[in-house]
């Protein structure tokens, strides 16, 4: 074991790939010498060689199609997006070609491609950098989407992405890259995508989170244990297939609950984890089930993150509404 | 006062001249079928000439039968071929079978002659699965309707073929109109920057839908684009069967020699409309320019060929379109007895491992389907 910060565990990932699988191949906008703008692909180059790890050119519908082809050759694609803001450059590479390979062929090809893509505000970054446009995926039929929010998640989610035989969208909180560390097993080991995971056991009330804001949660329950709740928080891990096993078991223990999310209230995955609540668990619930996010605008201006990104108050306040309901 | 001519600082008339020189039409066969260019003359046995007229007459048959077939509604989306058989069938001649062809919508000829089954290509027509079930061993991909789309993933199968150590091309083709998409230009550009074994094929037809090519860019000629992603670009009579042949096969060889892609385009038109979904080019062309294009017809000046050599008669055009009749026939049969799609078959060919969400809708169509 050692203690590793997010970055770290995503760059071990690869690695441990990379080593047990020669077909891995990794690139993207310079991701090879420089080792990544965030470093996440530090040392790879030096380790696998220019043949697994190299840059592309600055174009990231290219990049796309490289990995589909290079996936219609036998390879095992990890492409990086530099920031996810730029997913439009590629969403019909994403959205309508490779979600659709294995369907569209009748199952004769496939796409086993990773896409890796930092997200996420609260560390004043310029436009187009930190939106969250993971709603955006999680309505592509085809697409699995993942986003984890501890070192420990994110190496094991990371690594059955890579081998999983459809395509992964992996996002990556750029807050969460650096804000802490935790233990993390040295080598393989797997989390099921597509498996939430309860970060805090409560019985009063549920909140159903992820990315940066299962922190913010975790920390709102802190403070409201304090006047006596016991809050449970679950971090969904895999926002497309959504857990609904683990959501409808805490929402049927805890009788309330809410959805925390960092996109725009129009915007994320909140609504659809309302709307199977109420499907599935309606005589559970003592309240109706609220959401907490963003403000419906255009991602902030970096000074305005600050009173524009959901925190942990928002969460205490929300929650407060339908404890007391 | 006398006027001070002012000289300019850049000669750009001669500039974008001397762009457009380097791109002229490689032409072999003329209209009345006489070589005009001995010297580009490519090595082909009489066999392989006849194969290559069977196959351009069999493929003329097959586009009116499938816009007869269309119009009976006995085939669904349908995209006319007549006109481009030596641009789409004597660039696919200049193949191995290990070469893998990403094809745009109207290139079914191309795929069928690689080894897709003729009724699969009914099935595609028709919006079935099925269809685009490639048999092992075909190294194709069904047709690309996203414009530009099979540009960028040939980069990446051409990249894919050269790490694997393969002596084997990408090829793809795109029309006119495709070569203004952005995906047109990373495509080239990124096969330049990977020296990797593409070979692009833009079939220029002068028409985009009614949008004609003078409509999509101030460029004399597509081929010249190829100078944006430092590559070779070819500029060929499409009309002519030789001339498309040996512009592939010499980019086939660069490729595999490792010396990177090429760029091809080939001058060729469409007899019929864009797609048989209502389009009417009555509207945007006029029989002037058909007439003209007419006299062009590949079919025609390349039986003038065969038959001067004395390999090529009546009967034997007579044997190929009694055979292609027959074939389709038959093929359209098989299409028929295709089992009809149920929803549970679109769910099993979405992933690997069905996701929950999709198991539990499994179970609420295989309850619906077995009533």
């Amino acid at each position: 074991m050692a203690q590793m910060t997010m970055i770290q565990a995503i760059t071990d990932a690869m690695r441990t790939e990379m080593r047990k699988d020669e077909k891995v191949l990794v690139f993207g906008e310079d991701v090879g010498v420089n080792g990544g703008v965030f470093r996440a692909t530090e040392g790879l180059q030096n380790e696998f060689g220019e043949e697994r790890v190299f840059d592309t050119p600055l174009a990231e519908s290219g990049i796309g199609g490289l990995a589909i082809g290079l996936g219609l050759q036998g390879f095992r694609p990890v492409m990086e997006l530099q920031f996810f803001g730029f997913i439009f450059e590629v969403m019909d590479s994403v959205a309508g070609q490779m979600a659709r390979m294995r369907y569209r062929s009748g199952g004769r090809y496939n796409s086993p491609v990773t896409i890796r893509s930092p997200f996420g505000g609260g560390v004043h970054t310029p436009e187009m950098h930190a939106d969250n446009l993971e709603g955006l995926m999680a309505q592509s039929p085809g697409l699995k989407v993942v986003i984890p929010s501890t070192p420990y998640d994110a190496k094991g989610l990371l690594i059955s992405a890579i081998r999983d035989n459809d395509p992964v969208i992996f996002l990556e909180h750029m807050k969460l890259y650096r804000s802490f560390r935790q233990e993390v097993p040295e080598g393989e080991y797997t989390i099921p995508i597509g498996k939430a995971d309860v970060k805090r056991e409560g019985s009063d009330l549920s909140i159903i989170t992820y990315g940066a804001m299962v922190q913010e949660s975790i920390k709102a329950a802190e403070e409201l244990e304090k006047e006596g709740y016991s809050v449970e928080v679950v971090d969904l891990r895999t926002i497309a297939p959504l857990d609904i096993d683990t959501i409808i078991a805490s929402v049927e223990k805890t009788g309330r609950a809410i959805v925390v999310q960092e996109a725009q209230r129009q915007s994320g995955i909140a609504a659809s984890v309302v709307a199977e609540i109420n499907e599935r668990a309606i005589l559970s619930l003592e309240a109706p089930v609220l959401r907490v996010a963003a403000a419906d605008t255009v991602f902030p201006f970096s000074q305005a993150e600050s009173v524009w990104l959901p925190n942990y108050k928002d969460v205490i306040e929300t929650a407060t509404k339908v404890l007391k309901f | 006062m006398a006027s001070k001519e002012q000289k300019a600082q850049f000669d750009v008339k001669t500039q974008l001249e001397n762009v457009s020189e380097q791109f002229k039409t490689l032409q072999i066969l003329n209209e009345e079928g006489e070589v005009v260019n001995e010297a580009a003359m490519p090595e082909l046995s009489d066999e392989q000439m006849q194969e290559l007229m069977r196959r351009m007459v069999y493929t003329r048959i097959l586009d009116q039968r499938s816009i007869s077939l269309n119009r009976q509604g006995r085939l669904g989306f349908y995209a006319p071929t007549a006109g481009q058989e030596a641009s789409q069938l004597a660039s696919q001649f200049a193949l191995e079978k290990e070469d893998f062809i990403l094809p745009g919508y109207r290139d079914v000829p191309q795929i069928i002659w690689h080894g897709l089954p003729l009724h699969q290509a009914f099935l595609f027509s028709r919006g079935h699965f099925q269809g685009n079930q490639i048999p092992e061993g075909v190294n194709v991909i069904s047709p690309q309707i996203i414009i530009g789309a099979q540009y960028i993933q040939a980069a990446g199968v051409a990249l894919g073929m050269k790490k694997n150590g393969k002596k084997t091309v990408a090829i793809t083709y795109t029309g006119d109109g495709g070569a203004s998409q952005g995906d047109f230009y990373e495509g080239i550009n990124f096969a330049g920057a990977f020296k990797a074994p593409a070979i692009f094929v833009v079939q220029n037809n002068r028409f985009a839908i009614s949008t004609p090519v003078e409509k999509q860019s101030a460029a004399k000629t597509i081929a010249q684009k190829a100078v944006a992603a430092g590559i070779p670009g070819i500029q060929v009579d499409g009309m002519d069967p030789l001339a498309v042949y040996k512009a592939v096969s010499e980019a086939r060889e660069r490729a595999v020699n490792g010396e990177g892609p090429t760029l091809i385009e080939t001058l060729t038109y469409r007899y019929g409309p864009h797609t048989m979904a209502g389009d009417d080019p009555t509207r945007y062309r006029t029989s002037e320019l058909d007439n003209e294009w007419e006299q062009k017809d590949p079919l025609v000046r390349f039986r003038k060929f065969l038959e001067k050599k004395g390999i090529w008669n009546e009967e034997m055009e007579t044997k190929v379109i009694e055979q292609a009749k027959d074939d389709i026939k038959e093929a359209i049969k098989k299409a028929d007895e295709t089992p009809k799609q149920k929803v549970t078959d679109l769910m099993d060919i979405m992933y690997e491992d069905m996701p929950h969400n999709l198991k539990e809708q499994y179970e609420i169509y295989r309850e619906k389907e077995s009533k």
